[in-house]
């Protein structure tokens, strides 16, 4: 009966690397995690966009919100703003941080297809964007109350990866906040 | 012949433009050992962007930026152990092509191991079975088969 059974070790194999595969198909290799999550959003002295004045860490913490990181280079940045302005338009808070950008170019863009922001950190440098562990934009960030950074998604948001992933967290962590 | 001119012209012109895309800016440092670790850190951190690339071959924007920053920290006199841990404080151990061993890399510094161990083993069962199988002739299926080999000669 053995060596019967050892017939069947190639057709096994097949099918467990099979299964290996098969789950690659729909994973994304250029997604990382995020080395920040569940950690206090890093602190800043930075800028305001619209009016150059200072902004720190303290200015935008003590709502639970997405923190937007964008560029006017940025292409799918381009795609993803007209569903921010729905978000924002529903009462979700949004910072931008506007990631190694030129000020004039993005006060342009914000002007031309309007601002769905709650106030635009200038990181020019990237220097914030090192700190939060940026490689690219767009990034999102899901911020709570306190501060930490709850969740970090890569590429750009629409109507599926709002509904999907980032709109259960959002709700879980208000739901957290308004319960005593 | 002119058609090879041409491909043979545009072949040497196309290995003559290489260099060309290669990494750009250039550090001063204060003291050549310095320099030395810059070269080999920038050579062991990965471009988080571009992924199969350090940062000392990819001109991605965040692998200047990162560049920069080792630049930096080298000046100010930080040590390996210590730029090593900024960075993976900030983009996790991917970012290292050794990455440190724990519970969520053990899986990938360990599988070549246990997959050598693993194929060394079935190696060894395997050939032993092969060993064993042409002396398993108890005494009566030897004298059976003396007798078919004196038969087979007598028919013969």
């Amino acid at each position: 009966m053995a060596p019967r059974l050892k017939l069947f070790l190639p057709l096994v194999l097949f099918v467990v690397l099979a299964a290996f595969l098969f789950r690659g198909l729909s994973l994304d290799p250029t997604a990382l995690p995020s080395a920040l999550i569940d950690r206090p959003l890093p602190d800043f002295q930075l800028t305001e966009l619209a009016d150059d004045r200072p902004l720190t860490r303290a200015d935008v913490i003590g709502e639970a919100a997405l923190f937007n990181v964008w560029a006017t280079w940025c292409i799918s940045c381009r795609v993803e703003h007209p569903y921010l302005q729905q978000l924002a338009d529903r009462g979700v808070p949004i910072y931008g941080i506007n990631y190694k950008d030129e000020d004039a170019a993005a006060r342009r863009w914000l002007r031309d297809l309007g601002n769905p922001y709650r106030a635009n950190i200038v990181d020019r440098e990237g220097t914030l964007g090192v700190d939060l562990g940026v490689y690219g934009a767009p990034e999102t960030y899901l911020v709570d109350a306190a501060g930490v950074i709850r969740y970090r998604h890569v590429g750009v948001i629409d109507e599926r990866v709002w509904r999907d992933t980032l709109e259960p967290l959002w709700r879980e962590i208000l739901a957290l906040e308004n319960s005593p | 012949m002119n058609r090879l001119l041409t491909a043979t012209l545009a072949f040497w012109m196309l290995l003559l433009a290489l260099p060309v895309a290669a990494v750009i800016e250039t550090y001063e440092f204060s003291e050549p050992e310095l320099e030395q670790r810059y070269r080999e850190l920038s050579q062991e951190l990965r471009c988080p962007k571009c992924q199969n690339q350090n940062i000392a071959d990819s001109n991605a924007p965040i692998s200047q930026d990162l560049r920069r920053l080792l630049h930096q920290q080298l000046e100010a006199g930080a040590s390996d152990q210590e730029i090593l841990a900024f960075m993976v404080a900030r983009y996790g151990e991917f970012v290292r092509y050794r990455p440190a061993f724990n519970a969520a890399t053990a899986v990938l510094w360990l599988a070549p191991v246990l997959l050598l161990l693993a194929g060394g083993m079935g190696l060894l069962l395997l050939l032993r079975g092969r060993k064993q199988s042409p002396s398993s002739l108890d005494s009566d299926e030897q004298a059976r088969l003396t007798a078919l080999l004196q038969s087979a000669e007598k028919d013969a």
